[in-house]
């Protein structure tokens, strides 16, 4: 019995190797170039991955071929899940290459990007970070660029921000233990609002907590006039709760992972004051919102992945800018040789719905500002506040 | 005697034939290449899942702090080698953090760079299992008393513990707080690990095949007998512990190269939920099914099986039934079932030389009747 | 003095919540010797099963349905991954409750695709918020100790007062007695595992409203601070797992309160290994003789 047991689970496994073989074969007579996706489906981020590749898929769907070298290409998105954790950045970025991609997007998160990159840097196979802002990732590989603005250029906003605008000079700061995101936003935050003249609290709270009311009695007993919690999203909205059922009064300040819809539905009704700041406003392109909104509704898959409605989030147009400048270094190469797309891409400048999109030397987006929401707690939308830069 | 001799040449044979094959991939195929990838995380999987086996299969000490274990020897390899000149960038939130040397500068100077940096990452790895192992004899003292899920539970809260404390900004200037440790030097082919984790299994394989390894079975299966027989139940629980963690620092620092970064949350309790289903699909007290397993394992989760998530699976187009997690879940259903009805895996506690032993005729009748 | 009361009151009711869950432990631990992995995990898929009926069904309905929903999965857990192994060694059981709690957590993963599912529809009346001693809370706060002492109440009472009881009394004093004595044991371990889904349901119906999304690995974290607890209190024992719950509740909040949030997680853990260590039978335990 245990040795039909084995023999079954290895054909099993020489069926799906040849399965694997055989999906891999292009349609003969079609020219296809491919775009690999190197996000997080699953664990922690994989509700902003999803997110991030729905705008892919739909920049895909609006734009499905690309000139290349004077002839016509199709256009195929590998999506490989690099599940959050550095752990198993390396084998979903092998995976990638593997299918023989010409550039790669991704990924949300940086950890997983630098994990990942590594790989990346050896086939010589370019990469377009969409949503990683922490510096080490475009610093430490001359393969990996990246559209969206940095770490430290957002906790000084942030800081900037509530110091100046909101007028509070004692700030608490809420990270999770563990997460280089929260605690590198954190850093820059506390260094920018010290600076300023103000004072900083700073706590962590370990991985899986749920429980936030004694961490908000922690912010009203410093006196604090603002918590600044660049958390991922389900954090955020266990914050939310807790903020309001301990009624706190100061504003809540959240980063780039708070531009979420579930972020909304949540402060819906209660009396919270949540600011973020962002890569992209709602509104900020017509034509694109009303565009993705139509394929969203359209497409169930895509809905449920949306977290069931059309809201769009930062991430999502960021993903859509990242595909149409994958597209323009194709373009610019001439050829989808991964070494040329590579050469072609720090040339590369591309007007997006996010804004315009070029390389400094490092590879890195020139951005000097970032858009700052406000959650409307009534009409559970995003007010647009304002946009601020470091100075 | 015939049959021993022939075993040995029949185990070296596939030993051989194995590692020939891993050398040619290497030989033929880029760094980067998934089958080169998969190897690597599979041995490195294999020598934690045999370390893990030494404990809960052949000592029958039923252990949960694997993952922890693994994050000092990881921590420790990081920590050691990551090059001077690039500590500045690595520790960007903590100035002047990182030990003052790097045994990669220091090796590389006594043995020019590249012997010197192999030799340095090697005394890393090594340091980073002695540390694991004295962690162990530590966390030994008080807790190798306990019964067994007691002791289960023990050891997975002191993972948990050690992970707050590596994660803990008042130590940052040496681990780096929460964020990732990397720019150290490492081995981007496959043989290195091959070789590495097939020394270490070896010596695992010697180990049990000594005295001590005969006291430990005995431990296993019956206490108070293997006590009367004059074994040391407290030393010999203690050496096995520490043997273990030893090797599982080891396999932790291996794992750090593997992934090129170092973070804490990795190393959560779910690793060590997942090499424990690895050793009992192998089959508990093989060491032979336990790398087996390993290899299935993540050449499956990692290669094989993506279509299960992605869509497409031997050729059927149903995106509403494969799509994400269907992959897990899969292999969750499939581990119940070995859990209930192959509760011996797939080698039992048989080794790759058994395979050549022929099952009685007798046993086989009785089989037949028994169905 | 007024800044100490919410850390308290919050304390309690955390207390509340892990009580509810430690029961669990403690009598499926009393009987059959198991730590029961999976049974965070069905606290968890309760929650779950809360947020899709209440966004569809009536509350009156959908409360209902996650009790009863909860209760067939643990007793189904029973059946299908301990009952067999009942002669297995105890390791093979554990190994077993290991891999049903990776299977919980796989099949949730599938079903909600990896993102925390929010309460969208609070349960009205112990969401709200009430004032308190200047500050403010959730109702859900206060209400939790309260239900969790009254529960506990009719769970001693049920033990000690009917024939069910004191069939679970005899089983976890010696189990093969207990057969011998004619008491249909596997009827016994089913229900132990009903009170206990109940309870966790309960509880999962209280921890979710208060802090309102579910994480497939929601139930992690709650669930190994209750064993704690149920250890803590001396497992086995009812009253012990409760007061070990609240204690273990109200320690963590302060040590939150005194800024050491950090280690907030590691204490619980630090904790078990020095109770372990110094009084392995805990504050109520009963000294048990090892059977060989």
């Amino acid at each position: 019995m245990k040795r039909v047991f084995a023999i079954v689970l290895c054909v099993a496994m020489m069926l799906s190797m040849v399965a694997c073989g055989g999906s891999k074969a292009p349609a003969a007579g079609d020219k296809v170039v491919k775009i690999g996706v190197f996000e997080p489906q699953t664990g922690d981020n994989g509700a902003g991955g999803k997110q991030e590749i729905l705008g892919m898929q739909y920049a895909n769907y609006v734009q499905p071929t690309v000139e290349i070298g004077g002839e016509t290409y199709t256009v195929q998105l590998e999506i490989v899940d690099n599940r959050t954790t550095a752990e198993n950045g390396p084998s979903a970025a092998a995976e990638l290459i593997n299918r023989d991609v010409s550039v790669i997007l991704g990924s949300y998160g940086s950890g997983v990007s630098i994990a990942g990159g590594k790989v990346f840097e050896e086939a010589g196979v370019p990469a377009i970070g969409v949503t990683c802002t922490n510096p080490q990732v475009t610093s430490e590989y001359d393969c990996y660029f990246r559209i969206c603005f940095l770490d430290p250029f957002q906790g000084t906003v942030l800081a900037n921000y509530a110091y100046n605008e909101l007028g509070v000079d004692t700030a608490y700061t809420l990270a999770m233990l563990g997460s280089d995101y929260d605690q590198g936003l954190v850093h820059y935050f506390k260094e920018a609002f010290t600076a300023l003249g103000g004072t900083v609290i700073s706590e962590d709270f370990p991985e899986g907590t749920a429980n936030f009311v004694s961490y908000i009695n922690n912010a009203k007993s410093n006196n604090a006039g603002v918590i600044m919690a660049p958390v991922s999203t389900n954090y955020a909205q266990l914050i939310i709760e807790a903020s309001d059922a301990q009624g706190f009064e100061g504003s809540l300040l959240g980063s780039d992972t708070w531009d979420n819809n579930m972020v909304l539905e949540s402060a819906q009704g209660k009396a919270v004051d949540v600011k973020i700041t962002t890569f992209y406003q709602e509104g900020g392109n017509a034509e694109f919102d009303n565009g993705i909104k139509e394929w969203i509704n359209a497409n169930d898959d895509a809905k449920t992945n949306n977290g069931g409605n059309d809201m769009i989030s930062a991430v999502t147009a960021m993903g859509y800018d990242a595909y149409f400048t994958a597209l323009e270094a194709l373009k610019a190469a001439g050829s989808i040789e991964a070494g040329a797309v590579m050469e072609a891409l720090p040339g590369v400048s591309y007007t997006g719905v996010s804004g315009l999109i070029e390389f400094d030397e490092i590879g890195d987006a020139k951005r000097d500002a970032a858009y700052i929401k406000a959650a409307n707690t009534e009409t559970n939308n995003w007010d647009f506040v304002t946009v601020q830069g470091v100075n | 005697m015939k049959m021993n001799k022939k075993k040995t040449i029949f185990t070296a044979g596939v030993l051989l034939v194995l590692f020939a094959v891993c050398v040619l991939l290497d030989l033929t195929l880029p760094s980067y290449h998934i089958a080169v990838t998969v190897i690597k995380k599979a041995t490195v999987y294999a020598l934690v899942a045999v370390s893990m086996n030494l404990l809960n299969g052949f000592t029958g000490l039923f252990s949960l702090g694997q993952a922890g274990f693994m994050l000092l020897g990881a921590y420790t390899y990081g920590v050691l080698t990551i090059p001077d000149e690039k500590k500045a960038t690595v520790y960007q939130y903590f100035e002047n953090g990182g030990l003052p040397f790097s045994f990669t500068n220091i090796f590389g100077g006594i043995f020019g760079d590249k012997v010197g940096t192999v030799v340095g990452m090697l005394i890393a790895l090594l340091i980073g299992g002695m540390l694991a192992a004295l962690f162990a004899f530590l966390i030994g003292l008080p807790v190798l008393r306990l019964k067994s899920d007691y002791l289960a539970i023990a050891t997975l809260g002191f993972a948990e513990i050690l992970k707050a404390f590596f994660q803990w900004n008042g130590l940052g200037p040496i681990t780096n707080g929460s964020n990732l440790l990397k720019s150290y030097p490492t081995f981007n082919k496959a043989t290195p690990y091959v070789l590495l984790a097939g020394a270490m299994i070896a010596l695992i394989v010697l180990l049990i095949n000594s005295t001590y390894g005969r006291a430990f079975k005995a431990i296993r299966d019956d206490e108070v007998a293997a006590e009367a027989m004059g074994i040391n139940l407290a030393k010999h629980k203690r050496l096995s512990f520490i043997i273990s963690s030893f090797f599982a620092g080891i396999g932790g620092g291996l794992m750090a190269m593997y992934m090129g970064t170092i973070a804490a949350a990795p190393f959560k309790s779910a690793l060590t939920y997942e090499i424990l289903l690895i050793v009992v699909i192998g089959g508990i007290g093989s060491i032979t099914g336990s790398v087996l397993a390993s290899f299935l394992y993540i050449f499956s989760s990692e290669w094989l099986l993506r279509g299960l998530d992605s869509g497409t699976f031997l050729g059927i187009n149903a995106p509403a039934v494969f799509k994400n997690g269907f992959r897990m879940a899969v292999f969750s259903v499939i581990i119940m079932v070995i859990v209930l009805f192959f509760r011996k895996g797939i080698m039992g506690d048989k080794e790759l030389p058994d395979l050549l032993d022929k099952r009685p005729k007798s046993r086989k009748k009785k089989e037949a009747a028994g169905k | 003095m007024g800044q100490i009361i919410p850390y308290i009151v919050n304390g309690v009711s955390v207390g509340g919540q892990y009580a509810l869950i430690a029961i669990g432990y403690t009598l499926v631990y009393g009987i059959l010797r198991l730590i029961n992995f999976a049974h965070g995990d069905v606290f968890m898929v309760a929650g779950l099963v809360m947020v899709y009926t209440t966004t569809a069904l009536p509350l009156y309905i959908s409360l209902p349905l996650v009790l009863i929903a909860t209760v067939v999965l643990g007793f189904t857990i029973e059946r299908v991954a301990y009952k067999p192994l009942r002669t297995a060694p105890r390791m093979s059981v554990m190994i077993s409750a290991i891999g049903v709690s990776y299977l919980i957590q796989n099949l949730a993963f599938y079903i909600t695709g990896g993102v925390p599912q929010p309460v969208t529809k609070p349960i009205p009346w112990i969401s709200n918020n009430v004032e308190l001693f200047g500050g403010s809370t959730k109702m859900v706060t206060l209400v939790t100790p309260v239900l969790t002492i009254a529960l506990v109440f009719v769970l001693v009472y049920l033990i000690n007062h009917t024939k069910i009881g004191m069939a679970m009394r005899a089983a976890a004093k010696d189990f093969e007695t207990a057969q011998l004595m004619g008491i249909k044991i596997n009827s016994v371990i089913s229900m132990t595992f009903v009170i206990g889904s109940f309870l966790a349901a309960i509880g999962s119906i209280l921890y979710f409203t208060n802090y309102p999304s579910v994480a497939i690995t929601s139930g992690g974290m709650p669930g190994l601070k209750a064993f704690v607890a149920a250890v803590f209190g001396g497992i086995g024992s009812i009253p012990g797992a409760v007061v070990g719950a609240f204690i273990i509740g109200l320690c963590e909040e302060i040590i939150k309160g005194l800024g050491y949030t950090t280690f907030s997680d590691a204490f619980t853990f630090a904790l078990l290994i020095v109770v372990l260590c110094v009084k392995p039978t805990g504050l109520f335990g009963e000294k048990v003789t090892d059977k060989v």
